[in-house]
């Protein structure tokens, strides 16, 4: 942020201040001329308008902060107060309320884009996962303003979430009575979530700082995933681009007041207005929406995963590290020449794969019967030789966790030379494909964890995963490279011609009939 | 900021609609701020307690008791015959902040008053009768030592204003409602 | 562009489908309301009604402590009306300067008295079923209104192999058709006086429409911020557009 290189301002004022302290040459270089590429389309429009619902909530949560208190014993009637007596405190706590979900609608559009245009890609990995970075965090503080307003959703989410990490082996028990400050989510909770829920957002805008600037190191992608070489690949980004996000940012908000002023109450759950009780638990407990994919994971793993599940599961990651994770296949086995186990050294890999297979089909079979049907009779004479190393319960903690991991560490799996789904057929569908997983896991989330829920969310947690780590390696190697275009200028001439082509073709296909 | 494509009346038409767009902007904004400025005002359950009624028919006179009223005390005193005549035979012209004892009473007996200080907002002693009550038999506060008289007056010390007499209304001969 | 509609397309679609995930028991029928709709307002007769059914039916066991009496003006009462219905409450204040507590009638700055001192004597009162209070009862249901409706109506003779214990009533619209409150409500129990017809339906009506109230008294000054903000942004964004488009024609 040096200002070797300034360029004087007209207005003496301006430049007053700009030569002792250059801002405005930053905000001009970083949001004025800033290169941007030509060819965005509307996606581009949810970082802009993340921002702006981040500073909405910053902003309706400091005015919230004024009127509520955090104590078991008043913030009900305190969030109350706010809808019924403090001026626009109704409009301030819906907008918040709503806020939330909108906020997390942007969000996850913003994270499609990604994925599908491949911006998580060389050079901007570093980008990508300070925005998963953001993610967690705005999980983490979603899930404590939840619990603020301390109805019977509140509560119960508080406790079920908490306990999760009651999963965890030894220490378990023991982080979840340090997170309740108590033997059950009570007083001392409410209050360090409400202390952490106003910290958090602020957390969040730093973060969002250091994912905006490596942005402007690496500059944007784009729908091509091709990188601009030149003038012509190029616009500044005032005012081109910041009208276009204005645009974009008011039917956006127009949505999100439609929701606010006419159906406030429709994303939310009717439990929260009835006040947080100890001794009694809802029918259902669901989370907020945005939850419910990670929630759907959660529930699908109803099973304790036994020795031979994991033997089994090993031999079949084995394989598929062999064939798809390697570019080059190893002469013998990776691990022993890494190790240099002498013995196993020599083996080649090729000599492995049958055993491994068979492994894998045996030991997942048989381990598979156990976790799923313990109560036939093979499965139970099976039953003592495979002792249950990882329970559902921390089994179904792992894959939460592990579903955000997947996230973190896409743009490593990812070794694809192209970067947009535009240019590469197969992961079109594999990621649109995921789309609609994420969907499924969402609709199921929100049912109960029962009959076919189950199953479909189990299908939808094993295409999540599988997305990652086989589909992924598998394009890597496979994928057939189509001929890109030499640049972001030609790309956007070729498609506006194809579209001319597809238009006088439809008017030359009418033409007979309009002679008729 | 550079716009080069520039045609003859599209010009005119284009600073037209940026500027209706930035006026729209300003709008917007102004009515967005509104609601968070206001939801500092008091609110309405505060609102609700800005008036109070006060029973007069227990206090003797001579006495005087502090009620709360908006989060400030609120000095009634049943004066005697002696505070009312020391109170109206000033000259009102050699005052700091010339009121006439009429002025701020209803009945004479009963004065009603905010008890804070208009200097710095301590509250004056003189309402017990062991009280220390300044050199003109009213109220004195020990802050910075401001005399008040038996009108609520300021006489002496740093204060710059009377004591204020809130609204009120007598709304029987022994009720009054403040506020 | 085409991918972008269909995406947000399937966005929209899932939101409203996941949230309304829990619930079993029979949909209450939807009914049509004096506040239904974007620009819905509530019907200061059918409120004070309805808050004339609450008074002399309902808060003999249900309270609403998060009402004030002086929130009845919303009702369409004068101020001297709200002060006199709050005065035929007693509270008790106190210490006073004795030190002792003391009964008042009730200010217009009061909470709604409850019927019972605490929630244990409420429940010791009802045989162990604790009478919800009523302040949110229309937003901590689903589709409130419509239920709390459904539920005063909705009382029958036992149906199949529901089994009643003592003290327990079938009802169509509770989950486990199970209900501890016996019906509050029948023909005549209330005396209106504007002529409006005295019979369960109308008071279930009535008090259905006082509840939707009471629990989100702030909905009309809300719907009418809505459609003003709604205006108002389709303008600016009809502008912002035009903007946008004249500046990118510029642009090959």
């Amino acid at each position: 942020m040096g200002s070797g290189n300034r360029q004087p301002f007209d207005n003496p004022v301006i430049e007053w201040v700009d030569s002792r302290l250059p801002v405005f040459t930053l905000m001009n270089k970083e949001y004025g001329v800033f290169p941007t590429p030509k060819n965005f389309n509307y996606f581009w429009n949810f970082g802009a308008i993340a921002m702006v619902m981040l500073i909405l909530m910053l902003v309706t949560g400091i005015t919230l902060a004024m009127h509520y208190a955090a104590h078991t014993d008043v913030a009900f009637s305190s969030v109350e107060r706010i809808m019924r007596d403090v001026n626009f405190g109704w409009l301030i706590r819906y907008m918040h309320m709503n806020g939330a979900s909108f906020f997390f609608i942007a969000v996850y559009i913003h994270i499609f884009r990604g994925l599908y245009y491949g911006s998580y890609k060389q050079p901007r990995e570093l980008l990508w996962m300070l925005g998963v970075l953001i993610l967690l965090l705005m999980m983490a503080t979603a899930f404590m303003g939840y619990v603020l307003p301390w109805g019977q959703m509140s509560f119960w989410g508080a406790t079920v979430i908490t306990n999760l990490f009651s999963a965890l082996p030894v220490v378990g028990p023991g982080i979840v009575e340090w997170l309740w400050g108590g033997f059950a989510v009570d007083n001392p909770t409410l209050n360090r979530f409400f202390s952490l829920h106003y910290l958090l957002p602020f957390v969040i805008f730093a973060v969002v700082f250091l994912h905006v600037w490596a942005l402007h190191v690496t500059g944007s992608n784009n729908p091509s995933g091709i990188e601009p070489n030149g003038p012509q690949d190029t616009i500044p980004f005032h005012p081109y681009y910041t009208m276009k996000d204005t645009a974009g940012l008011l039917l956006f908000l127009l949505i999100y007041c439609i929701f606010t002023f006419f159906m406030p109450n429709a994303l939310g759950h009717p439990d929260n207005y009835i006040e947080a009780n100890p001794l009694v638990t809802p029918a259902h407990i669901v989370p907020e929406w945005y939850f419910l994919p990670y929630y759907a994971i959660l529930r699908a793993v109803t099973f304790d995963t036994n020795l031979f599940l994991l033997i089994g599961l090993v031999c079949a990651a084995y394989l598929v590290a062999v064939n798809l994770w390697f570019t080059k296949k190893p002469e013998n086995c990776p691990v022993a020449t890494t190790f240099k186990i002498p013995v196993l050294q020599d083996i080649p890999m090729k000599a492995l794969e049958p055993l491994m297979a068979a492994g894998a089909v045996l030991f997942l079979g048989i381990g598979g019967m156990i976790a799923f049907m313990p109560d036939m009779g093979m499965a139970k004479m099976m039953d003592a030789a495979a002792p249950v190393l990882v329970e559902a319960k921390l089994g179904g903690v792992l894959a939460m966790f592990g579903s955000i991991a997947m996230l973190f560490v896409l743009p490593f799996i990812d070794r694809h030379p192209y970067r947009s789904a535009v240019f590469r057929p197969w992961f079109k569908v594999a990621v649109l494909l995921l789309t609609i997983d994420f969907f499924v896991l969402t609709y199921v989330g929100g049912k109960p964890a029962e009959g076919l829920y189950v199953l479909v969310a189990q299908a939808a947690t094993a295409y999540y995963f599988a997305f990652f780590l086989v589909i992924i390696p598998f394009l890597n190697k496979f994928e057939p490279r189509v001929p890109l275009p030499p640049s972001i200028h030609q790309y956007v001439l070729d498609k506006k011609a194809k579209k001319k082509q597809k238009s006088d073709d439809y008017m030359n296909a009418l033409k007979p009939e309009a002679a008729e | 900021m550079s716009m080069d494509e520039d045609t003859k009346d599209g010009g005119s038409r284009r600073d037209f609609l940026y500027l209706t767009a930035a006026a729209f902007g300003a709008v917007g904004t102004g009515s967005v701020a509104w609601p968070f400025i206001h939801q500092m005002n008091p609110a309405a359950d505060t609102k609700a307690l800005s008036t109070i009624e006060v029973d007069l028919a227990p206090i003797e006179q001579g006495q005087a008791i502090t009620v709360m009223w908006q989060g400030k005390p609120v000095f009634i005193r049943h004066r005697t015959a002696k505070e009312i005549e020391e109170a109206r035979t000033v000259d009102v012209s050699s005052l700091r902040d010339s009121q006439t004892d009429e002025e701020r009473v209803e009945k004479p007996e009963w004065l009603i008053m905010v008890g804070v200080c208009t200097h710095l907002g301590c509250i004056p002693l003189g309402q017990k009768t062991g009280d220390v009550k300044g050199d003109y038999d009213g109220w004195f506060c020990p802050c910075h030592g401001s005399h008040y008289d038996s009108s609520g007056r300021i006489r002496k010390g740093p204060a710059p204003k009377n004591l204020p007499v809130p609204p009120y209304a007598f709304v029987s001969d022994t009720k009054i409602k403040i506020g | 562009m085409k991918l972008f509609s269909a995406f947000c397309l399937g966005l929209a679609l899932m939101v409203p489908v996941s949230a309304m995930a829990a619930g079993d028991a029979e949909t209450p029928p939807k009914q049509q309301w004096h506040f239904s709709g974007p620009l819905g307002t509530y019907d200061r007769a059918a409120l004070q009604r309805g808050f004339q059914v609450y008074r002399q039916v309902c808060s003999a066991c249900h309270s609403m402590k998060l009402l004030s009496y002086r929130n009845l003006e919303d009702l369409g009462y004068s101020e001297a009306q709200v002060k006199a219905i709050a005065g035929e409450y007693t509270v008790t204040d106190g210490p006073n300067d004795e030190g002792e507590m003391f009964d008042r009638p009730a200010l217009p700055s009061d909470r709604f008295v409850s019927p019972y001192p605490n929630d244990a004597a409420a429940k010791y009162a009802n045989n162990g079923a604790l009478p919800p209070d009523m302040s949110l009862l229309a937003k901590a249901r689903k589709n409130g209104p419509d239920y709390i409706y459904a539920v005063l109506t909705g009382y029958e003779e036992p149906h199949g192999d529901t089994h009643l214990l003592p003290g327990q009533h079938y009802n169509k619209y509770m989950a486990g058709h199970v209900i501890a409150m016996a019906p509050p409500l029948s023909d005549g129990l209330v005396a209106y006086e504007d002529g409006s017809s005295t019979t369960v339906d109308q008071y279930s009506r009535d008090v259905s429409e006082f509840l939707m109230w009471a629990a989100e008294p702030k909905m009309e000054a809300r719907k009418q911020t809505g459609v003003k903000a709604i205006l108002f942004l389709l303008a600016f964004f009809g502008i912002m557009y035009a903007v946008k488009k004249k500046l990118w024609a510029g642009l090959h």
